[in-house]
C-alpha cells in the first residue's frame, strides 16, 4: 500500500482540475508544483549534500530573467526559458560553485546568501538588459490554467523522479558521505569539491527550469519578485524543512504545507477575521486584518523558529514521532 | 590628493565602526562556531532603542549607550540561552540548524520593527550631527570623529577583558577547545550564553554610535549582517584581531569604492573583496599575523 501511494496521490492530481475547475484552487496548485520542484532542488544541495543554501532566488531569478530576456529582447517564445533558464542558472552555479566551495557550512550559507543580493543588484542596476524595476512583461501563451497546471505537474514530477534517481545512483552515496563527514569522504578518495559542484549544479537547474516556469505562468517579473529573500531563498529553505530535510519527498509535502500556510497569511486566515469583523461590526478585527495579510514574512520567521526546534527533520522525517503525539493509541500497536 | 586624503579619513572612521561589528561577530563565531545570521538585526534593534531614547524622551545618543548595550546583552542572553542552547540537544540531518535558527530570529525582529514602526525612515537629529571641522583641507565630521573613539575605546576595552580577566580567560579557553575548557572547570554552556550577550552589546554600541549620522528603517539589519560576515572572512574566522585588521579594510575599500566608482556598486565592492580574498588569501589575516 505504502508503495503505491506516490502513484495514487499522482493519478488524483491529474485528474483534480478536469474534476474541480476553480482557477483559484488551480492557480495553488501550480504554486505548489513550482515549489515542489524548487524545494527538490534545495534539498539536493542543503538536505543530501549538507551544504545549506541561502540563495536559491539567484537561480530561480536568474532562470525567470533567461525566460523574460529572451521574448523581450529576441521575441522568441518564453517556453525556451525552460531549457535555457535551467542551463543559465548552472551557468550561475559554476562560478559561485568553484569559488565558494573553499567555504564551509555556514560560511557557504552566507556567500549564497550574497550571491543572491549580488543577482538582486546587477538585475536591478542593469536596466538597458533587464528594465530594472520596471520589470519584465509577457503575454501569456493560454488563457486557461489547466494547461500549465499540467506543464507545472511534469516538471515536478520530473524534479522528484530525478532526485531519486540521482540519489539512488553512485552521485548520491558520494553527497551523504559528503554530507556525514566531508574529511572522511576526502580520505575516502572522492572529490568533494567536484561532488559539491555536480550536487549544486543539479539544484540550480531544477530551480532555473522552475523560474522559467513561473515567468510563463506569471507573465510579468521584476528583480523585486523573483530574486526576493524572504519569498524565494527563506521559503525554499522552508519548503525544505518543514517537508523533510533529506527525504525523497519532503518537499514535495513541504510545498503544499508552505503554499498553503503563505495563502493562509495573505488572505487573513481565508478571509476569516475579515468574516468575523463584517460579521460583528469591530473595528479591531478589521485592523487585525488587515496586519495579519502583511505579517506573512514574520509568520515564516516564527515557523522557522518553531519547526527547527520541534521538527528538526521535517513531517517526512519526523513522521513516526508526529504520528506518535498525535495517536498515542498507534505506537503502542506498533511496539506490542 | 584632497579628494584621496578625505577618502581615506572617511574610510578609516567607518573602518573603526565596522571593527566593533565584526569583533562582536568574531567572539560568537570563535565560542558558539557558528556564524550569527541575526547580527544586523541585532543592530538594528539598539538603533530602534536609540532613536526611541533621543525622540521621545530627549536624551542624547552617546548617553542612551547606557541603555541600548545591557538592553541588548539581555536580549542575546535570552536567544541563546532559550533558542539556540536547546537546539545542541536537538538531533536532526543538518548541521547548520542553528545558522537557519539566526535567520528566523533576524526575520521575527525586522518584521517586529516593521509592525511597531512602519517602514519608514527615522533618524536621529543632534546639534553635532551636521557639524565639522577641518585639519587643514579635510573635513572632519564631529559625529563620526567621536564614533570613532568610542569604538576605538570599546575594542580596546574587550581586549583587556578577554585577556586580563577570568571570565574572558574562560572565553578564549571555550573558543579553542570546548571539551578541554569543560574538563579544567569552565561552565561553557553559561560561556556561550555570555558571549552572545557580548556580542550583542558590542553591536548595540556600534549601532548606537552610528545613529547621529546614519538613518534608520527596519530592514537595515541584512547589510550589516553581510558586512559583518565579510569582515569576519577578511580576518580569519574567529579571530578578534583580524576582525578589527578586516573592519578597517572594508570601510577603505567601500570609501574608495564610493568615491572612485560610484555609490550604487556599495553592496558589490563587499563581495568583491570577499570573492578576492577567497581566491587569494583564504584563511584572511589570521593567517598572516597568526592571532
Amino acid at each position: 500500500m505504502k508503495k503505491f501511494m506516490p502513484l495514487i496521490l499522482l493519478i488524483i492530481l491529474i485528474i483534480f482540475p478536469l474534476v474541480y475547475q476553480n482557477a483559484y484552487y488551480q492557480h495553488l496548485m501550480i504554486l505548489v508544483f513550482i515549489w515542489v520542484a524548487i524545494g527538490s532542488g534545495w534539498n539536493v544541495i542543503a538536505g543530501f549534500t549538507g551544504q545549506v543554501s541561502f540563495g536559491d532566488a539567484a537561480f530561480f531569478g536568474t532562470g525567470a530573467y533567461t525566460a523574460g530576456l529572451l521574448a523581450h529582447h529576441f521575441g522568441i517564445s518564453a517556453w525556451w526559458g525552460m531549457a535555457f533558464g535551467g542551463i543559465m542558472a548552472m551557468a550561475v552555479a559554476f562560478p559561485f560553485g568553484w569559488i565558494c566551495f573553499r567555504l564551509r557550512g555556514a560560511y557557504f550559507a552566507l556567500a549564497s546568501l550574497a550571491l543572491n543580493e549580488v543577482c538582486r543588484h546587477i538585475a536591478t542596476i542593469a536596466e538597458p538588459l533587464t528594465q530594472g524595476m520596471v520589470g519584465i512583461l509577457i503575454m501569456p501563451t493560454f488563457v486557461s490554467k489547466i494547461p500549465y497546471y499540467y506543464i507545472a505537474l511534469v516538471l515536478a514530477v520530473v524534479s522528484v523522479i530525478c532526485v531519486q534517481f540521482v540519489m539512488k545512483s553512485k552521485w548520491g552515496y558520494y553527497f551523504l558521505s559528503i554530507r556525514e563527514d566531508q574529511d572522511a569522504a576526502e580520505s575516502l578518495g572522492i572529490d568533494t569539491h567536484r561532488y559539491k559542484m555536480v550536487s549544486l549544479n543539479i539544484a540550480a537547474f531544477l530551480t532555473g527550469m522552475a523560474g522559467a516556469l513561473f515567468m510563463n505562468y506569471m507573465g510579468f517579473i521584476d528583480p523585486e519578485v523573483v530574486f526576493s529573500l524572504h519569498d524565494i531563498s527563506i521559503m525554499a529553505i522552508l519548503v525544505g524543512i518543514v517537508g523533510g530535510v533529506g527525504t525523497i519527498y519532503g518537499p514535495a509535502v513541504g510545498a503544499f504545507v508552505m503554499v498553503g500556510v503563505h495563502e493562509f497569511f495573505r488572505t487573513g486566515f481565508f478571509g476569516f477575521f475579515k468574516g468575523m469583523a463584517a460579521l460583528t461590526g469591530s473595528d479591531f478585527l478589521n485592523i487585525a486584518a488587515k496586519y495579519i495579510s502583511h505579517a506573512h514574512v514574520l509568520g515564516f520567521g516564527i515557523l522557522v523558529v518553531l519547526v527547527i526546534l520541534y521538527l528538526p527533520n521535517g513531517i517526512v522525517g519526523d513522521w513516526n514521532k508526529l504520528v506518535g503525539r498525535f495517536f498515542p493509541f498507534k505506537k503502542k500497536e506498533a511496539a506490542t | 590628493m584632497e579628494v584621496f586624503l578625505q577618502t581615506l579619513v572617511a574610510g578609516i572612521l567607518k573602518g573603526g565602526l565596522y571593527g566593533l561589528i565584526g569583533l562582536g561577530m568574531s567572539l560568537i563565531m570563535g565560542v558558539m562556531g557558528i556564524i550569527n545570521l541575526a547580527h544586523g538585526q541585532l543592530m538594528m534593534v539598539a538603533m530602534y532603542v536609540t532613536f526611541v531614547l533621543s525622540h521621545y524622551l530627549g536624551i542624547d545618543p552617546y548617553l542612551s549607550l547606557f541603555v541600548s548595550m545591557p538592553a541588548l546583552f539581555f536580549l542575546g542572553v535570552v536567544i541563546q540561552k532559550y533558542t539556540l542552547n536547546p537546539l545542541m540537544e536537538v538531533d536532526s540531518i543538518l548541521p547548520e540548524n542553528q545558522v537557519l535558527m539566526t535567520v528566523g530570529i533576524g526575520m521575527v525582529l525586522t518584521e517586529i520593527a516593521r509592525f511597531i514602526f512602519t517602514s519608514d525612515y527615522k533618524s536621529v537629529q543632534t546639534s553635532y550631527s551636521d557639524a565639522t571641522f577641518f585639519l587643514g583641507e579635510i573635513s572632519f565630521s564631529i559625529a563620526l570623529v567621536i564614533s570613532f573613539f568610542i569604538a576605538v575605546g570599546f575594542t580596546l576595552f574587550m581586549f583587556w577583558f578577554l585577556l586580563k580577566t577570568d571570565t574572558g580567560r574562560s572565553i578564549r579557553a571555550t573558543a579553542q577547545d570546548k571539551d578541554a575548557a569543560l574538563l579544567m572547570g569552565v561552565n561553557s554552556k553559561r560561556i556561550t550564553v555570555i558571549t552572545f550577550g557580548l556580542g550583542s552589546a558590542l553591536v548595540a554600541a556600534a549601532g548606537t554610535v552610528l545613529m547621529p549620522v546614519y538613518y534608520l528603517f527596519p530592514d537595515i539589519g541584512g547589510p550589516f549582517t553581510r558586512k559583518a560576515f565579510v569582515i569576519t572572512i577578511l580576518g580569519g574566522l574567529g579571530s578578534t584581531v583580524g576582525a578589527i585588521f578586516g573592519g578597517l579594510t572594508l570601510g577603505l575599500a567601500e570609501a574608495f569604492g564610493a568615491t572612485y566608482i560610484g555609490m550604487a556598486y556599495d553592496d558589490m565592492i563587499g563581495l568583491l573583496i570577499f570573492i578576492l580574498v577567497l581566491l587569494f588569501l583564504p584563511g584572511g589575516f589570521k593567517r598572516l599575523t597568526k592571532i
